[in-house]
Protein backbone atom coordinates (compact mmCIF):
# COMPACT_ATOMS: atom_id res chain seq x y z
CA UNK A 1 0.00 0.00 0.00
CA UNK A 2 1.41 3.48 -0.98
CA UNK A 3 0.11 5.39 1.54
CA UNK A 4 1.85 3.20 4.48
CA UNK A 5 5.08 2.83 2.50
CA UNK A 6 4.64 6.94 2.30
CA UNK A 7 4.35 7.60 6.20
CA UNK A 8 6.95 4.70 6.93
CA UNK A 9 9.71 6.62 5.34
CA UNK A 10 8.92 10.76 6.47
CA UNK A 11 8.37 9.00 10.00
CA UNK A 12 11.43 6.61 10.53
CA UNK A 13 12.52 9.20 13.69
CA UNK A 14 10.78 10.10 16.40
CA UNK A 15 7.14 9.42 15.84
CA UNK A 16 4.23 10.24 17.40
CA UNK A 17 1.42 7.64 18.38
CA UNK A 18 -0.66 9.13 15.84
CA UNK A 19 1.59 8.47 13.12
CA UNK A 20 2.72 5.17 14.27
CA UNK A 21 -0.97 4.23 13.81
CA UNK A 22 -1.25 5.40 10.44
CA UNK A 23 1.47 3.98 9.31
CA UNK A 24 0.53 0.46 10.50
CA UNK A 25 -0.86 -1.31 7.16
CA UNK A 26 -4.69 -1.30 7.29
CA UNK A 27 -5.18 -5.00 7.36
CA UNK A 28 -2.76 -5.38 10.86
CA UNK A 29 -4.77 -6.88 13.46
CA UNK A 30 -3.75 -4.12 16.19
CA UNK A 31 -5.12 -1.37 13.15
CA UNK A 32 -8.20 -3.23 12.07
CA UNK A 33 -9.11 -3.27 15.80
CA UNK A 34 -8.74 0.36 16.92
CA UNK A 35 -10.44 1.42 13.55
CA UNK A 36 -13.02 -0.43 14.13
CA UNK A 37 -13.07 0.37 17.94
CA UNK A 38 -13.01 3.67 16.95
CA UNK A 39 -16.11 3.25 14.83
CA UNK A 40 -18.22 1.73 17.01
CA UNK A 41 -17.15 4.40 19.69
CA UNK A 42 -18.62 6.95 17.41
CA UNK A 43 -21.54 4.56 16.28
CA UNK A 44 -22.60 4.55 19.82
CA UNK A 45 -22.27 8.09 20.92
CA UNK A 46 -24.36 9.32 18.08
CA UNK A 47 -27.21 5.99 18.79
CA UNK A 48 -27.28 6.95 22.35
CA UNK A 49 -26.80 10.68 22.26
CA UNK A 50 -30.08 11.16 19.65
CA UNK A 51 -32.10 8.43 22.29
CA UNK A 52 -31.08 10.17 25.40
CA UNK A 53 -31.97 13.66 23.91
CA UNK A 54 -35.29 12.94 21.90
CA UNK A 55 -36.66 10.78 25.10
CA UNK A 56 -38.77 13.08 26.91
CA UNK A 57 -40.27 14.34 23.04
CA UNK A 58 -41.04 10.93 22.90
CA UNK A 59 -42.84 10.25 25.83
CA UNK A 60 -45.24 13.47 25.40
CA UNK A 61 -45.61 11.87 22.19
CA UNK A 62 -46.62 8.77 23.48
CA UNK A 63 -48.80 10.36 25.83
CA UNK A 64 -50.70 12.01 23.06
CA UNK A 65 -50.91 8.84 21.17
CA UNK A 66 -52.86 7.35 24.18
CA UNK A 67 -55.15 10.25 25.02
CA UNK A 68 -55.97 10.09 21.60
CA UNK A 69 -56.67 6.21 21.49
CA UNK A 70 -58.63 6.72 24.64
CA UNK A 71 -60.95 9.12 22.82
CA UNK A 72 -61.16 6.72 19.82
CA UNK A 73 -62.59 4.60 21.92
CA UNK A 74 -64.94 6.81 23.72
CA UNK A 75 -66.57 7.29 19.92
CA UNK A 76 -68.28 4.16 21.00
CA UNK A 77 -69.39 5.35 24.45
CA UNK A 78 -73.21 6.17 22.96
CA UNK A 79 -73.37 2.30 22.98
CA UNK A 80 -73.84 2.81 27.06
CA UNK A 81 -75.98 5.73 26.51
CA UNK A 82 -77.02 8.12 24.13
CA UNK A 83 -76.42 10.92 27.12
CA UNK A 84 -72.55 9.65 26.86
CA UNK A 85 -72.48 10.61 22.93
CA UNK A 86 -70.21 13.81 23.59
CA UNK A 87 -67.73 12.71 26.72
CA UNK A 88 -64.57 13.64 26.60
CA UNK A 89 -61.06 11.93 27.65
CA UNK A 90 -61.10 14.84 30.49
CA UNK A 91 -64.57 13.52 31.50
CA UNK A 92 -62.86 10.10 32.94
CA UNK A 93 -61.28 10.20 36.15
CA UNK A 94 -57.98 8.42 36.11
CA UNK A 95 -57.68 6.06 39.28
CA UNK A 96 -54.64 3.86 40.42
CA UNK A 97 -56.11 0.43 41.00
CA UNK A 98 -54.43 -2.42 42.95
CA UNK A 99 -54.87 -5.26 40.67
CA UNK A 100 -54.76 -8.17 43.15
CA UNK A 101 -57.52 -7.31 45.57
CA UNK A 102 -59.41 -4.63 43.09
CA UNK A 103 -59.46 -2.02 45.31
CA UNK A 104 -58.69 1.70 44.54
CA UNK A 105 -55.30 3.04 46.00
CA UNK A 106 -55.29 6.38 46.94
CA UNK A 107 -51.77 7.17 47.60
CA UNK A 108 -50.24 7.32 44.53
CA UNK A 109 -50.36 10.41 41.70
CA UNK A 110 -52.12 8.00 38.19
CA UNK A 111 -50.60 11.59 36.46
CA UNK A 112 -46.77 10.36 37.26
CA UNK A 113 -47.57 6.58 37.38
CA UNK A 114 -44.87 4.97 34.87
CA UNK A 115 -46.10 1.12 34.54
CA UNK A 116 -42.63 0.67 32.82
CA UNK A 117 -40.76 1.40 35.99
CA UNK A 118 -42.81 -0.40 37.97
CA UNK A 119 -42.84 -3.86 36.18
CA UNK A 120 -38.80 -3.52 36.43
CA UNK A 121 -38.96 -2.85 40.53
CA UNK A 122 -39.63 -6.47 42.09
CA UNK A 123 -40.98 -4.40 45.17
CA UNK A 124 -43.72 -3.33 42.96
CA UNK A 125 -44.57 -6.15 40.24
CA UNK A 126 -45.55 -10.19 40.24
CA UNK A 127 -44.13 -12.42 38.36
CA UNK A 128 -46.70 -14.29 36.59
CA UNK A 129 -46.16 -18.23 36.07
CA UNK A 130 -46.06 -19.59 32.62
CA UNK A 131 -49.26 -21.65 32.47
CA UNK A 132 -51.23 -17.85 33.86
CA UNK A 133 -48.79 -15.82 31.58
CA UNK A 134 -51.75 -15.93 28.32
CA UNK A 135 -50.44 -12.32 27.26
CA UNK A 136 -46.32 -13.40 27.78
CA UNK A 137 -45.38 -10.58 29.81
CA UNK A 138 -43.67 -12.50 32.16
CA UNK A 139 -43.84 -9.53 34.84
CA UNK A 140 -46.74 -6.93 35.84
CA UNK A 141 -47.43 -4.62 38.10
CA UNK A 142 -48.79 -4.52 41.42
CA UNK A 143 -51.25 -1.20 40.39
CA UNK A 144 -52.57 0.21 37.28
CA UNK A 145 -54.23 3.35 35.86
CA UNK A 146 -57.31 3.08 34.94
CA UNK A 147 -60.00 5.53 33.43
CA UNK A 148 -63.59 5.65 34.86
CA UNK A 149 -66.74 7.88 34.20
CA UNK A 150 -69.43 7.74 37.37
CA UNK A 151 -72.70 9.27 37.16
CA UNK A 152 -74.47 9.08 40.65
CA UNK A 153 -71.95 7.00 42.00
CA UNK A 154 -72.21 4.56 39.39
CA UNK A 155 -69.41 3.34 36.98
CA UNK A 156 -70.92 3.96 33.03
CA UNK A 157 -68.02 3.19 31.48
CA UNK A 158 -64.07 2.21 32.44
CA UNK A 159 -61.30 1.89 29.89
CA UNK A 160 -58.36 -0.42 31.11
CA UNK A 161 -54.78 -0.21 29.75
CA UNK A 162 -53.50 -3.95 28.62
CA UNK A 163 -50.51 -5.66 26.75
CA UNK A 164 -49.08 -8.58 25.70
CA UNK A 165 -46.97 -10.36 22.96
CA UNK A 166 -48.32 -10.59 19.50
CA UNK A 167 -46.58 -11.99 16.53
CA UNK A 168 -43.42 -10.35 17.36
CA UNK A 169 -43.95 -7.60 19.44
CA UNK A 170 -45.44 -6.13 22.31
CA UNK A 171 -49.02 -5.03 21.74
CA UNK A 172 -49.77 -1.82 23.92
CA UNK A 173 -53.54 -0.52 23.63
CA UNK A 174 -56.66 -0.20 25.97
CA UNK A 175 -59.89 -1.63 25.91
CA UNK A 176 -63.36 0.46 26.71
CA UNK A 177 -66.01 -1.21 28.60
CA UNK A 178 -69.80 -0.10 29.70
CA UNK A 179 -69.89 0.10 33.60
CA UNK A 180 -71.48 -3.33 34.04
CA UNK A 181 -68.43 -4.69 32.24
CA UNK A 182 -70.88 -6.88 30.00
CA UNK A 183 -70.16 -4.80 26.78
CA UNK A 184 -66.66 -3.78 24.80
CA UNK A 185 -67.11 0.11 23.73
CA UNK A 186 -64.06 -0.02 21.87
CA UNK A 187 -60.06 -1.61 21.81
CA UNK A 188 -57.43 -0.22 20.06
CA UNK A 189 -53.40 -0.85 20.42
CA UNK A 190 -51.53 2.73 20.22
CA UNK A 191 -47.93 1.11 20.16
CA UNK A 192 -47.19 -2.11 18.32
CA UNK A 193 -44.38 -3.27 15.76
CA UNK A 194 -46.39 -5.78 13.59
CA UNK A 195 -46.28 -6.66 10.41
CA UNK A 196 -47.23 -3.84 7.87
CA UNK A 197 -50.40 -4.77 5.75
CA UNK A 198 -50.89 -7.89 7.97
CA UNK A 199 -50.70 -7.86 11.25
CA UNK A 200 -50.66 -3.96 11.85
CA UNK A 201 -54.46 -4.14 10.33
CA UNK A 202 -54.99 -3.82 14.51
CA UNK A 203 -54.89 -0.04 14.13
CA UNK A 204 -57.05 0.01 11.10
CA UNK A 205 -59.91 1.89 12.09
CA UNK A 206 -62.46 -0.82 9.91
CA UNK A 207 -61.22 -3.50 12.14
CA UNK A 208 -61.24 -1.64 15.78
CA UNK A 209 -65.06 -0.65 15.08
CA UNK A 210 -65.57 -4.71 14.95
CA UNK A 211 -65.48 -4.41 18.50
CA UNK A 212 -67.89 -2.05 19.52
CA UNK A 213 -70.76 -3.99 21.06
CA UNK A 214 -69.07 -7.15 21.74
CA UNK A 215 -69.99 -9.42 24.87
CA UNK A 216 -67.01 -9.55 27.26
CA UNK A 217 -67.95 -12.83 29.05
CA UNK A 218 -68.77 -16.04 27.67
CA UNK A 219 -71.99 -17.77 29.12
CA UNK A 220 -69.97 -19.41 31.22
CA UNK A 221 -68.41 -16.70 33.16
CA UNK A 222 -65.32 -16.59 31.70
CA UNK A 223 -63.62 -14.21 29.15
CA UNK A 224 -65.55 -14.64 25.92
CA UNK A 225 -63.77 -12.21 23.80
CA UNK A 226 -61.83 -13.06 21.21
CA UNK A 227 -60.31 -12.86 17.58
CA UNK A 228 -61.85 -15.69 15.51
CA UNK A 229 -59.87 -17.87 12.51
CA UNK A 230 -60.97 -16.15 9.39
CA UNK A 231 -64.77 -13.98 9.06
CA UNK A 232 -67.03 -14.65 11.61
CA UNK A 233 -70.49 -15.27 10.93
CA UNK A 234 -73.34 -13.12 11.96
CA UNK A 235 -76.17 -14.33 14.19
CA UNK A 236 -73.95 -17.22 15.03
CA UNK A 237 -72.91 -17.69 19.05
CA UNK A 238 -69.58 -17.23 17.62
CA UNK A 239 -70.33 -13.53 16.56
CA UNK A 240 -71.71 -12.71 19.99
CA UNK A 241 -67.83 -12.10 21.21
CA UNK A 242 -65.71 -12.66 18.41
CA UNK A 243 -64.65 -10.52 15.76
CA UNK A 244 -62.62 -11.48 12.34
CA UNK A 245 -59.70 -12.89 12.02
CA UNK A 246 -57.36 -10.53 9.73
CA UNK A 247 -55.84 -12.83 6.78
CA UNK A 248 -52.28 -13.98 7.47
CA UNK A 249 -51.77 -12.36 10.80
CA UNK A 250 -52.98 -15.60 12.87
CA UNK A 251 -50.36 -15.19 15.34
CA UNK A 252 -51.32 -11.44 15.80
CA UNK A 253 -55.01 -12.41 16.33
CA UNK A 254 -54.09 -14.96 18.56
CA UNK A 255 -51.52 -12.38 20.97
CA UNK A 256 -54.93 -10.03 21.00
CA UNK A 257 -57.09 -12.93 22.35
CA UNK A 258 -54.48 -14.05 24.90
CA UNK A 259 -53.82 -10.50 26.31
CA UNK A 260 -57.83 -10.11 26.32
CA UNK A 261 -58.00 -13.58 28.12
CA UNK A 262 -54.89 -12.14 30.96
CA UNK A 263 -56.47 -8.65 31.59
CA UNK A 264 -59.92 -9.54 32.23
CA UNK A 265 -59.41 -12.72 33.55
CA UNK A 266 -58.91 -12.82 37.34
CA UNK A 267 -54.88 -12.60 37.43
CA UNK A 268 -55.48 -9.61 35.66
CA UNK A 269 -58.73 -6.71 35.96
CA UNK A 270 -60.74 -9.75 37.33
CA UNK A 271 -60.94 -8.59 40.68
CA UNK A 272 -61.60 -5.11 39.53
CA UNK A 273 -64.26 -5.81 37.25
CA UNK A 274 -66.40 -7.96 39.76
CA UNK A 275 -66.23 -4.78 41.63
CA UNK A 276 -67.19 -3.03 39.11
CA UNK A 277 -69.91 -4.89 38.33
CA UNK A 278 -71.27 -5.11 41.73
CA UNK A 279 -71.34 -1.02 42.02
CA UNK A 280 -73.05 -0.89 38.47
CA UNK A 281 -76.36 -2.76 39.67
CA UNK B 1 -11.50 17.97 -15.43
CA UNK B 2 -11.60 20.48 -13.14
CA UNK B 3 -12.87 19.91 -9.07
CA UNK B 4 -16.39 22.29 -9.65
CA UNK B 5 -16.98 19.91 -12.83
CA UNK B 6 -16.42 16.93 -11.34
CA UNK B 7 -18.09 17.47 -8.31
CA UNK B 8 -20.93 18.90 -10.21
CA UNK B 9 -20.79 15.22 -11.86
CA UNK B 10 -20.95 13.67 -8.85
CA UNK B 11 -24.05 15.42 -8.09
CA UNK B 12 -25.94 15.68 -11.30
CA UNK B 13 -25.36 11.91 -13.00
CA UNK B 14 -27.44 10.34 -10.45
CA UNK B 15 -30.19 12.74 -10.83
CA UNK B 16 -31.14 10.96 -13.97
CA UNK B 17 -28.05 9.55 -15.99
CA UNK B 18 -27.03 7.05 -13.50
CA UNK B 19 -30.68 7.52 -11.05
CA UNK B 20 -30.49 4.72 -8.59
CA UNK B 21 -34.25 3.31 -9.19
CA UNK B 22 -34.55 3.52 -13.07
CA UNK B 23 -31.23 3.19 -13.79
CA UNK B 24 -29.69 0.82 -11.39
CA UNK B 25 -33.21 -0.68 -9.98
CA UNK B 26 -32.03 -0.65 -6.64
CA UNK B 27 -34.05 0.74 -3.83
CA UNK B 28 -37.50 -0.50 -5.27
CA UNK B 29 -38.61 -2.09 -2.23
CA UNK B 30 -38.98 1.26 0.34
CA UNK B 31 -40.07 2.57 -3.43
CA UNK B 32 -43.25 0.58 -3.54
CA UNK B 33 -43.64 0.60 0.66
CA UNK B 34 -44.06 4.44 1.04
CA UNK B 35 -45.12 5.98 -2.34
CA UNK B 36 -49.19 5.47 -0.82
CA UNK B 37 -49.23 9.56 0.35
CA UNK B 38 -46.89 12.12 -1.05
CA UNK B 39 -46.03 12.99 3.00
CA UNK B 40 -44.45 9.19 3.91
CA UNK B 41 -42.80 9.72 0.36
CA UNK B 42 -41.04 13.12 1.24
CA UNK B 43 -40.28 12.04 4.71
CA UNK B 44 -38.73 9.07 3.60
CA UNK B 45 -36.94 10.85 1.11
CA UNK B 46 -35.42 13.12 3.56
CA UNK B 47 -34.12 10.36 5.86
CA UNK B 48 -32.78 8.83 2.90
CA UNK B 49 -31.03 11.47 1.42
CA UNK B 50 -29.51 12.47 4.99
CA UNK B 51 -28.32 9.09 5.69
CA UNK B 52 -26.18 8.50 2.32
CA UNK B 53 -24.62 12.00 2.48
CA UNK B 54 -23.48 11.85 5.65
CA UNK B 55 -22.69 7.72 5.14
CA UNK B 56 -21.10 8.73 1.74
CA UNK B 57 -18.99 11.59 4.01
CA UNK B 58 -18.09 9.29 6.97
CA UNK B 59 -17.29 6.43 5.02
CA UNK B 60 -15.19 8.51 2.74
CA UNK B 61 -13.51 10.27 5.72
CA UNK B 62 -11.99 6.72 7.18
CA UNK B 63 -11.68 5.48 4.13
CA UNK B 64 -7.78 4.87 3.68
CA UNK B 65 -7.75 3.46 7.44
CA UNK B 66 -10.58 0.71 6.82
CA UNK B 67 -9.84 -2.46 7.39
CA UNK B 68 -10.19 -4.30 4.04
CA UNK B 69 -11.83 -7.26 5.53
CA UNK B 70 -14.34 -5.81 7.89
CA UNK B 71 -14.72 -2.42 6.02
CA UNK B 72 -18.52 -3.96 4.78
CA UNK B 73 -19.34 -4.81 9.17
CA UNK B 74 -18.01 -0.86 9.57
CA UNK B 75 -20.13 0.78 6.34
CA UNK B 76 -23.60 -1.27 7.79
CA UNK B 77 -22.31 -0.11 11.72
CA UNK B 78 -21.85 3.97 10.68
CA UNK B 79 -25.55 3.66 8.04
CA UNK B 80 -27.32 1.77 10.97
CA UNK B 81 -26.30 4.17 13.59
CA UNK B 82 -27.35 7.17 11.09
CA UNK B 83 -30.78 5.25 10.52
CA UNK B 84 -31.63 4.96 13.91
CA UNK B 85 -30.86 8.84 14.75
CA UNK B 86 -32.78 9.35 12.02
CA UNK B 87 -35.84 6.97 13.57
CA UNK B 88 -35.32 8.77 16.96
CA UNK B 89 -35.97 12.38 14.77
CA UNK B 90 -38.74 10.88 13.51
CA UNK B 91 -40.09 9.66 16.98
CA UNK B 92 -39.40 12.75 18.22
CA UNK B 93 -40.90 15.38 16.07
CA UNK B 94 -43.15 13.56 13.50
CA UNK B 95 -44.90 11.19 15.26
CA UNK B 96 -47.62 10.00 13.51
CA UNK B 97 -45.43 10.12 9.87
CA UNK B 98 -43.20 7.73 11.53
CA UNK B 99 -45.90 5.44 12.75
CA UNK B 100 -47.28 5.50 9.33
CA UNK B 101 -43.81 4.24 8.25
CA UNK B 102 -43.35 1.71 10.83
CA UNK B 103 -40.77 -0.58 9.70
CA UNK B 104 -39.78 1.12 6.51
CA UNK B 105 -37.39 3.49 7.90
CA UNK B 106 -35.43 0.90 10.03
CA UNK B 107 -35.21 -0.90 6.87
CA UNK B 108 -33.09 1.70 5.17
CA UNK B 109 -29.70 0.11 6.57
CA UNK B 110 -30.72 -2.35 3.87
CA UNK B 111 -31.20 -0.21 0.89
CA UNK B 112 -28.96 -0.85 -1.49
CA UNK B 113 -28.22 2.24 -2.47
CA UNK B 114 -26.79 3.47 0.21
CA UNK B 115 -24.56 0.11 0.72
CA UNK B 116 -23.69 0.54 -3.11
CA UNK B 117 -22.74 4.49 -2.92
CA UNK B 118 -20.81 3.30 -0.03
CA UNK B 119 -18.35 0.82 -1.33
CA UNK B 120 -18.51 1.92 -4.80
CA UNK B 121 -18.17 5.49 -4.58
CA UNK B 122 -17.38 6.91 -0.99
CA UNK B 123 -14.74 4.28 -0.66
CA UNK B 124 -12.78 5.29 -3.72
CA UNK B 125 -13.26 9.21 -3.39
CA UNK B 126 -12.48 12.30 -1.79
CA UNK B 127 -15.02 13.65 0.97
CA UNK B 128 -16.62 16.15 -0.88
CA UNK B 129 -17.36 14.22 -4.03
CA UNK B 130 -18.52 11.64 -1.91
CA UNK B 131 -21.17 14.24 -0.14
CA UNK B 132 -22.35 15.19 -3.64
CA UNK B 133 -22.53 11.65 -4.81
CA UNK B 134 -24.49 10.96 -1.82
CA UNK B 135 -26.88 14.21 -2.19
CA UNK B 136 -26.72 13.44 -6.22
CA UNK B 137 -28.16 9.78 -5.31
CA UNK B 138 -30.52 10.87 -2.20
CA UNK B 139 -32.13 13.54 -4.36
CA UNK B 140 -31.94 11.04 -7.33
CA UNK B 141 -34.09 8.51 -5.37
CA UNK B 142 -36.38 11.69 -3.87
CA UNK B 143 -37.59 12.70 -6.71
CA UNK B 144 -38.61 9.25 -8.44
CA UNK B 145 -40.54 8.97 -4.88
CA UNK B 146 -42.43 12.00 -4.65
CA UNK B 147 -43.53 11.94 -8.14
CA UNK B 148 -45.12 8.30 -7.38
CA UNK B 149 -46.30 9.36 -4.25
CA UNK B 150 -48.22 12.24 -5.77
CA UNK B 151 -49.54 10.14 -8.83
CA UNK B 152 -50.62 7.49 -5.97
CA UNK B 153 -52.11 10.15 -3.53
CA UNK B 154 -53.71 11.80 -6.33
CA UNK B 155 -55.67 9.22 -7.94
CA UNK B 156 -55.55 6.90 -5.05
CA UNK B 157 -57.27 9.16 -2.47
CA UNK B 158 -57.88 12.35 -4.86
CA UNK B 159 -55.58 14.70 -2.30
CA UNK B 160 -52.16 15.94 -2.81
CA UNK B 161 -50.48 16.50 0.62
CA UNK B 162 -53.41 15.89 2.29
CA UNK B 163 -55.29 18.59 0.13
CA UNK B 164 -58.47 17.75 -1.57
CA UNK B 165 -57.53 17.96 -5.03
CA UNK B 166 -60.26 15.99 -6.99
CA UNK B 167 -63.40 15.65 -4.64
CA UNK B 168 -64.37 12.52 -4.34
CA UNK B 169 -67.98 10.24 -4.32
CA UNK B 170 -67.72 9.70 -0.92
CA UNK B 171 -67.82 12.94 -0.13
CA UNK B 172 -70.05 14.28 -2.40
CA UNK B 173 -68.02 14.65 -5.46
CA UNK B 174 -67.25 13.19 -8.83
CA UNK B 175 -64.19 11.01 -8.15
CA UNK B 176 -63.94 7.70 -8.15
CA UNK B 177 -60.60 6.76 -6.40
CA UNK B 178 -58.62 4.07 -8.10
CA UNK B 179 -58.09 1.84 -5.37
CA UNK B 180 -55.74 0.36 -6.80
CA UNK B 181 -53.19 3.35 -6.48
CA UNK B 182 -53.46 2.31 -2.39
CA UNK B 183 -51.94 -0.47 -3.41
CA UNK B 184 -47.91 -1.01 -3.37
CA UNK B 185 -48.43 -2.91 -7.05
CA UNK B 186 -49.56 0.52 -8.13
CA UNK B 187 -45.73 2.13 -7.76
CA UNK B 188 -44.83 -1.12 -9.38
CA UNK B 189 -46.30 0.02 -12.58
CA UNK B 190 -45.46 3.56 -12.35
CA UNK B 191 -41.92 3.04 -11.71
CA UNK B 192 -42.35 0.40 -15.03
CA UNK B 193 -43.57 3.57 -17.10
CA UNK B 194 -41.34 6.09 -15.92
CA UNK B 195 -37.92 3.62 -16.64
CA UNK B 196 -39.84 3.17 -20.00
CA UNK B 197 -40.53 7.08 -20.60
CA UNK B 198 -36.98 7.77 -19.36
CA UNK B 199 -35.04 4.94 -22.11
CA UNK B 200 -37.30 5.89 -25.09
CA UNK B 201 -35.84 9.73 -24.39
CA UNK B 202 -32.79 8.52 -23.25
CA UNK B 203 -31.86 5.25 -25.42
CA UNK B 204 -28.70 5.00 -23.85
CA UNK B 205 -29.62 3.71 -20.69
CA UNK B 206 -31.20 0.59 -22.59
CA UNK B 207 -29.30 -2.47 -21.69
CA UNK B 208 -27.75 -4.44 -24.21
CA UNK B 209 -29.27 -7.60 -25.05
CA UNK B 210 -27.58 -10.60 -23.01
CA UNK B 211 -28.55 -12.88 -25.59
CA UNK B 212 -30.73 -13.24 -28.91
CA UNK B 213 -33.69 -15.25 -28.42
CA UNK B 214 -34.36 -17.66 -31.41
CA UNK B 215 -37.20 -17.88 -33.75
CA UNK B 216 -38.73 -21.01 -32.46
CA UNK B 217 -40.02 -23.66 -35.16
CA UNK B 218 -44.01 -23.03 -34.71
CA UNK B 219 -43.74 -19.38 -34.94
CA UNK B 220 -42.31 -19.73 -38.45
CA UNK B 221 -44.79 -22.47 -39.25
CA UNK B 222 -47.37 -19.49 -38.59
CA UNK B 223 -45.70 -16.87 -40.88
Amino acid sequence: MPESVHHEATHAGSRSLLKRFQGLPNDSPAKALIVTLLVCIFASVIVTGSAVLLRPQQIANSQLEQQRQIAEILKGASLVGDDLRTIQTDDLEARVVELETGNYVDGVDPATFDRTRLVRDPAHSVSIVPAQDLAQIKTRAKLAVVYLLLRDGKPQLVVLPIYGLGYGSMLHGFIGLSGDTETVIGLGFHEHGETPGLGALIDDPAWRRLWSGKKVWAPGGEVGLGVARGPVVSGTPEARSHVDGITGATWTGQGVTNLLRYWLGQHGFGPYLNKLRKAAR
Amino acid sequence: MTAISSMRKAFVDPLINENPITLQILGLCSALAVTKTVATALIMSAAVTFVITLSNASISLIRRHMPRHVRLILQITIIASLVIVVDQVLKAYAYALSKELSVFVGLIVTNCIIMGRAEAYAMKNSVRLSVMDGLGNGLGYSWILILVGSVRELFGSGTLLGMEVFRTVSAGGWYEPAALMLLPPSAFFLIGFLIWALRSWRSEQVEQEEFQILPSAESEDVA
